[in-house]
């Protein structure tokens, strides 16, 4: 199974549950289980930034999962951007991730 | 997807799309409008003069320390003649405070400007430390807020200022018109909202980033890789206002405008002077000689409830009372030095408020 390559950072505060580390290098599968019902054949499709998300609070997060993901996708007030693009600019969670992106998350939610 | 060009210069890629308008653009036109939005909040409210010496409130958090990248370059583009300073607070809160007192250590080198630091300990004898060691986490803020208000305009003094600038955002305006309507604080409810306050003999302080959306302070603070703190503050049980944030951010995400929305209701509650006048009159404490609407300001009565182990008492009546009844302050209290405000004769120059040079 092919798998790609990303570099991820957190910020503003946000690399308190992950560690307190703010760059990581992971890597995930290129294809990921589309949700299907039993019984029917196992489709994939590309691993987007939606997928991404729920990894990351799978695999990574250390603590206080909910300060990172609510109602499927990222807490309000978390900005997000792709290869130093706002994410709103791409798609958001449908966005589909490939081999060397560099993906940014940011907490806006720490004190001024 | 195709990548998008800039709604403003049409040629470079956009990377943001702005929470106000919907508009997609580019790192320079976001730089720009960013920046001159708050010179065109700042000259239409005529928030200073040339000559004015201002006092940057430095927390080393994001807000303040864009803040004080973007005072800096508007006071050099447009030629405001200010004389900046960062003021910075240190309430003695240990891995937090003192952590981000070495980022606002490092804006004073990188924005050179020179950088006063009042701590808790030095004014009050008191820091937050021994004070939540003494009281517990339940009322820590109270304490907080009015010795941090009280501190900031003492440092001001110091650095012979007469205004104060700090990094509240339209998010942290509109949460405070949500927390206002909530507790039915109808006269502080167009308070809030004013870019600048002064009352007869305080320091004026202002808001120059009013309209600011906090999306648009942490881009800008990335874009430009400032260097700024972020940890919540160890002592922060305000579960209320941490409703109202959460609440504001889901509005925000459903409507953006819904920040801007909110401001332009709180501002339409503002009340007319005659209102005000009912309201208490301002006089000096009788102890330390600041502010105050009673004979004991309030961070009086808070540090002499803390030094004769009373300490609720200034949080409630009833608990005033009993720190009266069990008798007068005791001879040898500690107390606050007496407050001055900046009085040197300063020239004044002629001319009237910044104006914009379009
Ligand atoms: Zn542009
Ligand atoms: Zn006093």
């Amino acid at each position: 199974m092919s798998a790609i390559n990303l570099k991820i950072e957190f910020g503003g505060g946000l690399e308190l549950l992950f560690s307190n580390q703010r760059s990581h290098r992971i890597a995930i599968p290129a294809n990921v289980p589309v949700p299907t019902p039993e019984g029917s054949d196992v489709q994939t499709k590309p691993a987007d930034l939606t997928y991404l998300i729920f990894w990351l609070r799978d695999n990574l997060l250390k603590e206080r999962a909910e300060l990172f993901v609510e109602n499927g996708t990222v807490r309000p007030g978390v900005l997000v951007l792709v290869n130093d693009t706002d994410w709103e600019l791409e798609g958001e969670g449908e966005y589909q991730l490939k081999d060397g992106d560099e993906i940014v998350f940011i907490s806006t939610l720490h004190g001024g | 997807m195709p990548p998008r060009t800039c709604a403003l210069c049409n040629d470079a890629r956009a990377i943001l799309k702005r929470p106000k308008t919907g508009q997609q653009i580019c790192k320079e036109c976001f730089f720009y409008v960013f920046e001159t939005e708050v010179h065109n909040t700042i000259t239409e409210a005529r928030l200073f003069k040339p000559g004015d010496r201002v006092a940057i409130g430095a927390s080393g958090g994001k807000d303040s320390t864009v803040l004080a990248h973007v005072m800096k370059t508007l006071n050099e583009r447009y030629k405001y003649g200010l004389e900046l300073f960062l003021l910075s607070i240190d309430e003695g809160i240990t891995g937090y405070r003192d952590d981000s007192l070495e980022t606002v250590k490092r804006n004073q080198q990188q924005y050179d400007m020179p950088l006063k630091i009042l701590s808790y300990d030095e004014l009050y004898g008191w820091t937050m430390d021994a004070i939540v060691a003494q009281i517990g986490k339940k009322n820590n803020c109270t304490f907080c807020g009015v010795f941090r208000r009280q501190a900031l305009d003492r440092g001001a003094a110091i650095l012979n200022v007469d205004h104060i600038v700090t990094g509240h955002n339209a998010d942290d305006i509109a949460e405070t018109v949500l927390m206002n309507i909530m507790r039915g604080d109808i006269a502080r409810l167009g308070r809030c909202t004013s870019i600048c306050t002064q009352g007869e003999d305080t320091i004026k302080r202002s808001k120059p980033f009013k309209y600011a959306y906090e999306k648009e302070i942490v881009m800008y603070a990335y874009f430009k890789k400032l260097d700024y703190f972020s940890t919540e503050c160890i002592y922060s049980p305000d579960a209320y206002r941490g409703h109202a944030r959460a609440f504001l951010k889901d509005l925000e995400a459903a409507r953006p405008s819904a920040i801007i929305d909110i401001i332009h209701s709180g501002e339409a509650f503002e009340i007319k002077e005659d209102v005000k006048a009912t309201q208490k009159i301002q006089q000096t404490c009788r102890r330390c000689g600041y502010m105050s609407s009673n004979e004991l300001c309030k961070a009086c009565t808070l540090l002499e409830g803390l030094e004769r182990g009373m300490a609720t008492a200034a949080v409630t009546d009833r608990a005033r009372k009993r720190l009266d009844a069990d008798g007068p302050a005791p001879e040898n209290l500690r107390t606050i030095p007496m407050f001055q405000l900046p009085s040197a004769p300063r020239q004044k120059p002629t001319t009237t408020a910044v104006e914009g040079t379009t």
